[in-house]
Protein backbone atom coordinates (compact mmCIF):
# COMPACT_ATOMS: atom_id res chain seq x y z
CA UNK A 1 0.00 0.00 0.00
CA UNK A 2 3.03 2.28 0.30
CA UNK A 3 2.89 3.58 -3.27
CA UNK A 4 -0.79 4.29 -3.49
CA UNK A 5 -0.44 8.07 -3.23
CA UNK A 6 2.55 8.15 -5.58
CA UNK A 7 0.73 6.26 -8.33
CA UNK A 8 -2.39 8.34 -8.36
CA UNK A 9 -3.08 10.00 -11.72
CA UNK A 10 -2.22 13.70 -11.80
CA UNK A 11 -4.41 16.34 -13.35
CA UNK A 12 -2.57 18.23 -16.11
CA UNK A 13 -0.64 21.18 -14.76
CA UNK A 14 -0.36 24.74 -16.11
CA UNK A 15 2.29 24.09 -18.78
CA UNK A 16 -0.04 21.65 -20.58
CA UNK A 17 -2.46 24.41 -21.54
CA UNK A 18 -1.91 26.99 -24.23
CA UNK A 19 -1.07 30.32 -22.58
CA UNK A 20 -3.99 32.70 -23.17
CA UNK A 21 -4.57 36.40 -22.32
CA UNK A 22 -6.87 35.75 -19.34
CA UNK A 23 -4.22 33.49 -17.78
CA UNK A 24 -1.51 36.08 -18.39
CA UNK A 25 -3.57 38.89 -16.84
CA UNK A 26 -4.48 36.65 -13.91
CA UNK A 27 -0.87 36.13 -12.90
CA UNK A 28 0.05 39.74 -13.73
CA UNK A 29 -2.74 40.83 -11.35
CA UNK A 30 -1.09 38.81 -8.60
CA UNK A 31 2.44 40.01 -9.46
CA UNK A 32 1.38 43.67 -9.55
CA UNK A 33 -0.41 43.13 -6.23
CA UNK A 34 2.77 41.76 -4.67
CA UNK A 35 4.78 44.63 -6.16
CA UNK A 36 2.32 47.16 -4.74
CA UNK A 37 2.65 45.45 -1.35
CA UNK A 38 6.32 46.39 -1.22
CA UNK A 39 5.64 49.64 -3.08
CA UNK A 40 3.78 50.93 -0.01
CA UNK A 41 7.28 51.38 1.46
CA UNK A 42 7.76 54.21 -1.08
CA UNK A 43 4.54 55.91 0.05
CA UNK A 44 5.57 55.38 3.68
CA UNK A 45 9.01 56.89 2.99
CA UNK A 46 7.44 59.95 1.35
CA UNK A 47 4.88 60.51 4.13
CA UNK A 48 7.36 59.91 6.97
CA UNK A 49 9.88 62.25 5.32
CA UNK A 50 7.17 64.92 4.97
CA UNK A 51 6.41 64.48 8.68
CA UNK A 52 10.10 64.57 9.71
CA UNK A 53 11.08 67.95 8.33
CA UNK A 54 12.42 69.69 5.28
CA UNK A 55 15.87 68.07 5.24
CA UNK A 56 14.57 64.49 5.18
CA UNK A 57 11.85 65.41 2.72
CA UNK A 58 14.40 66.88 0.30
CA UNK A 59 16.52 63.72 0.51
CA UNK A 60 13.55 61.48 -0.36
CA UNK A 61 12.44 63.89 -3.07
CA UNK A 62 15.93 63.80 -4.55
CA UNK A 63 15.87 59.99 -4.52
CA UNK A 64 12.47 59.85 -6.22
CA UNK A 65 13.63 62.48 -8.73
CA UNK A 66 16.74 60.51 -9.75
CA UNK A 67 16.64 58.39 -12.90
CA UNK A 68 16.31 55.12 -10.95
CA UNK A 69 13.65 56.68 -8.72
CA UNK A 70 11.67 57.87 -11.74
CA UNK A 71 11.84 54.41 -13.37
CA UNK A 72 10.62 52.79 -10.14
CA UNK A 73 7.78 55.33 -9.84
CA UNK A 74 6.83 54.78 -13.49
CA UNK A 75 6.65 51.04 -12.77
CA UNK A 76 4.67 51.73 -9.60
CA UNK A 77 2.16 53.84 -11.54
CA UNK A 78 1.67 51.07 -14.09
CA UNK A 79 1.37 48.33 -11.42
CA UNK A 80 -1.21 50.37 -9.51
CA UNK A 81 -3.32 51.13 -12.60
CA UNK A 82 -3.10 47.56 -13.86
CA UNK A 83 -4.11 46.13 -10.47
CA UNK A 84 -6.91 48.70 -10.14
CA UNK A 85 -8.36 47.80 -13.56
CA UNK A 86 -7.90 44.09 -12.80
CA UNK A 87 -9.78 44.62 -9.55
CA UNK A 88 -12.70 46.14 -11.48
CA UNK A 89 -12.79 42.99 -13.64
CA UNK A 90 -12.91 40.90 -10.49
CA UNK A 91 -15.83 42.92 -9.11
CA UNK A 92 -17.66 42.36 -12.40
CA UNK A 93 -17.06 38.60 -12.16
CA UNK A 94 -18.09 38.57 -8.48
CA UNK A 95 -21.41 40.09 -9.56
CA UNK A 96 -21.79 37.25 -12.06
CA UNK A 97 -21.10 39.07 -15.34
CA UNK A 98 -18.49 38.85 -18.08
CA UNK A 99 -17.61 35.15 -18.14
CA UNK A 100 -18.16 34.74 -21.92
CA UNK A 101 -15.01 33.43 -23.62
CA UNK A 102 -14.56 36.12 -26.28
CA UNK A 103 -15.57 38.95 -23.97
CA UNK A 104 -13.25 37.98 -21.11
CA UNK A 105 -10.34 37.58 -23.56
CA UNK A 106 -11.06 41.03 -25.01
CA UNK A 107 -11.23 42.47 -21.52
CA UNK A 108 -7.92 40.84 -20.52
CA UNK A 109 -6.20 42.46 -23.52
CA UNK A 110 -8.05 45.72 -22.81
CA UNK A 111 -6.79 45.65 -19.23
CA UNK A 112 -3.16 45.58 -20.38
CA UNK A 113 -3.64 48.23 -23.08
CA UNK A 114 -5.66 50.54 -20.82
CA UNK A 115 -3.12 50.27 -18.00
CA UNK A 116 -0.29 51.29 -20.34
CA UNK A 117 -2.32 54.11 -21.93
CA UNK A 118 -3.37 55.48 -18.51
CA UNK A 119 0.21 55.30 -17.23
CA UNK A 120 1.36 57.35 -20.23
CA UNK A 121 -1.51 59.83 -19.67
CA UNK A 122 -0.66 60.27 -15.97
CA UNK A 123 3.04 60.86 -16.68
CA UNK A 124 2.26 63.13 -19.64
CA UNK A 125 0.12 65.31 -17.37
CA UNK A 126 2.91 65.36 -14.75
CA UNK A 127 5.49 66.40 -17.36
CA UNK A 128 3.19 69.05 -18.88
CA UNK A 129 2.25 70.78 -15.61
CA UNK A 130 5.83 70.77 -14.25
CA UNK B 1 -29.25 16.16 1.39
CA UNK B 2 -28.02 18.84 3.73
CA UNK B 3 -26.06 17.52 6.70
CA UNK B 4 -25.58 20.88 8.40
CA UNK B 5 -27.24 21.67 11.72
CA UNK B 6 -29.79 24.51 11.81
CA UNK B 7 -27.42 26.54 14.00
CA UNK B 8 -24.54 25.95 11.56
CA UNK B 9 -26.75 27.12 8.70
CA UNK B 10 -27.74 30.30 10.52
CA UNK B 11 -24.15 31.12 11.43
CA UNK B 12 -23.00 30.41 7.88
CA UNK B 13 -19.35 30.10 8.93
CA UNK B 14 -18.55 26.73 7.34
CA UNK B 15 -15.77 24.36 8.39
CA UNK B 16 -13.09 27.07 8.51
CA UNK B 17 -15.21 28.91 11.12
CA UNK B 18 -14.63 32.26 9.46
CA UNK B 19 -17.18 32.08 6.64
CA UNK B 20 -16.67 34.53 3.78
CA UNK B 21 -14.95 37.11 6.01
CA UNK B 22 -11.64 37.07 4.07
CA UNK B 23 -13.32 37.27 0.65
CA UNK B 24 -15.71 39.99 1.84
CA UNK B 25 -12.98 42.18 3.33
CA UNK B 26 -10.84 41.95 0.20
CA UNK B 27 -13.87 43.10 -1.85
CA UNK B 28 -15.03 45.91 0.45
CA UNK B 29 -11.51 47.34 0.75
CA UNK B 30 -11.02 47.07 -3.02
CA UNK B 31 -14.27 48.96 -3.69
CA UNK B 32 -13.22 51.64 -1.17
CA UNK B 33 -9.78 51.89 -2.76
CA UNK B 34 -11.09 52.72 -6.25
CA UNK B 35 -12.22 56.32 -5.46
CA UNK B 36 -9.55 56.76 -2.75
CA UNK B 37 -6.71 55.88 -5.12
CA UNK B 38 -8.14 57.98 -7.94
CA UNK B 39 -8.00 60.93 -5.53
CA UNK B 40 -4.49 59.91 -4.47
CA UNK B 41 -3.25 59.71 -8.07
CA UNK B 42 -4.58 63.21 -8.82
CA UNK B 43 -3.04 64.47 -5.56
CA UNK B 44 0.36 62.99 -6.46
CA UNK B 45 0.15 64.38 -10.01
CA UNK B 46 -0.29 67.83 -8.44
CA UNK B 47 2.12 67.55 -5.49
CA UNK B 48 4.67 64.82 -6.26
CA UNK B 49 8.12 66.43 -6.51
CA UNK B 50 6.88 69.81 -5.20
CA UNK B 51 8.83 71.69 -2.52
CA UNK B 52 8.41 70.85 1.18
CA UNK B 53 6.22 73.78 2.40
CA UNK B 54 3.75 73.30 -0.47
CA UNK B 55 3.40 69.54 0.13
CA UNK B 56 3.07 69.84 3.91
CA UNK B 57 0.43 72.56 3.68
CA UNK B 58 -1.54 70.42 1.18
CA UNK B 59 -1.22 67.30 3.37
CA UNK B 60 -2.36 69.20 6.48
CA UNK B 61 -5.64 70.17 4.83
CA UNK B 62 -8.31 68.29 6.88
CA UNK B 63 -10.00 66.83 3.81
CA UNK B 64 -6.72 65.59 2.31
CA UNK B 65 -5.62 64.21 5.70
CA UNK B 66 -8.89 62.30 6.10
CA UNK B 67 -8.67 60.80 2.60
CA UNK B 68 -5.01 60.03 3.25
CA UNK B 69 -5.79 58.20 6.50
CA UNK B 70 -8.64 56.22 4.96
CA UNK B 71 -6.45 55.25 1.99
CA UNK B 72 -3.73 54.01 4.34
CA UNK B 73 -6.20 51.93 6.39
CA UNK B 74 -7.97 50.39 3.36
CA UNK B 75 -4.60 49.73 1.68
CA UNK B 76 -2.94 47.89 4.56
CA UNK B 77 -6.02 45.72 5.19
CA UNK B 78 -6.23 44.91 1.47
CA UNK B 79 -2.52 44.21 1.04
CA UNK B 80 -2.33 42.05 4.15
CA UNK B 81 -5.26 39.89 2.98
CA UNK B 82 -3.87 39.70 -0.56
CA UNK B 83 -0.43 38.59 0.60
CA UNK B 84 -2.07 36.09 2.96
CA UNK B 85 -3.74 34.48 -0.06
CA UNK B 86 -0.45 34.35 -1.98
CA UNK B 87 1.40 32.77 0.98
CA UNK B 88 -1.34 30.19 1.53
CA UNK B 89 -1.34 29.33 -2.19
CA UNK B 90 2.39 28.81 -2.66
CA UNK B 91 3.93 27.88 0.71
CA UNK B 92 3.11 24.33 1.76
CA UNK B 93 5.56 23.85 4.63
CA UNK B 94 3.51 24.51 7.75
CA UNK B 95 6.27 26.23 9.77
CA UNK B 96 7.39 28.49 6.90
CA UNK B 97 3.78 29.33 6.13
CA UNK B 98 3.00 30.34 9.74
CA UNK B 99 6.22 32.37 9.97
CA UNK B 100 5.41 34.23 6.71
CA UNK B 101 1.80 34.87 7.75
CA UNK B 102 3.02 36.42 11.01
CA UNK B 103 5.70 38.45 9.18
CA UNK B 104 3.01 39.60 6.76
CA UNK B 105 0.82 40.79 9.63
CA UNK B 106 3.74 42.59 11.30
CA UNK B 107 4.93 44.21 8.07
CA UNK B 108 1.44 45.46 7.16
CA UNK B 109 0.75 46.84 10.62
CA UNK B 110 4.19 48.46 10.83
CA UNK B 111 3.89 50.19 7.45
CA UNK B 112 0.29 51.17 8.19
CA UNK B 113 1.16 52.46 11.66
CA UNK B 114 4.07 54.54 10.38
CA UNK B 115 1.98 56.02 7.54
CA UNK B 116 -0.93 56.86 9.86
CA UNK B 117 1.40 58.46 12.39
CA UNK B 118 2.97 60.56 9.63
CA UNK B 119 -0.45 61.57 8.24
CA UNK B 120 -1.71 62.60 11.70
CA UNK B 121 1.50 64.40 12.66
CA UNK B 122 1.37 66.50 9.48
CA UNK B 123 -2.34 67.18 9.99
CA UNK B 124 -2.01 68.28 13.64
CA UNK B 125 1.55 69.57 13.96
CA UNK B 126 2.63 70.37 10.40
Amino acid sequence: MANVTNNRPLSPHLQIYRFIPTMAMSIVHRITGAALYFGTLLVAAWLIAAASGEEHFNQVNWLFGSIIGQIVLLGYTWALLHHLLGGLRHIMWDLGYGFEKEFSTKLAKGNLIASIVLTVVVWAIVLIIR
Amino acid sequence: MDMRTPLGKVRGLGSAKSGTEHFWRVRTTSIALVPLLLFYIVFLILYGGRPYPEVVSALSNPFVATINGLTVIASIVHMRLGMEEVIQDYIHNEVTKMALLILNAFFSLLVGGLCLFAVLKIAFAG
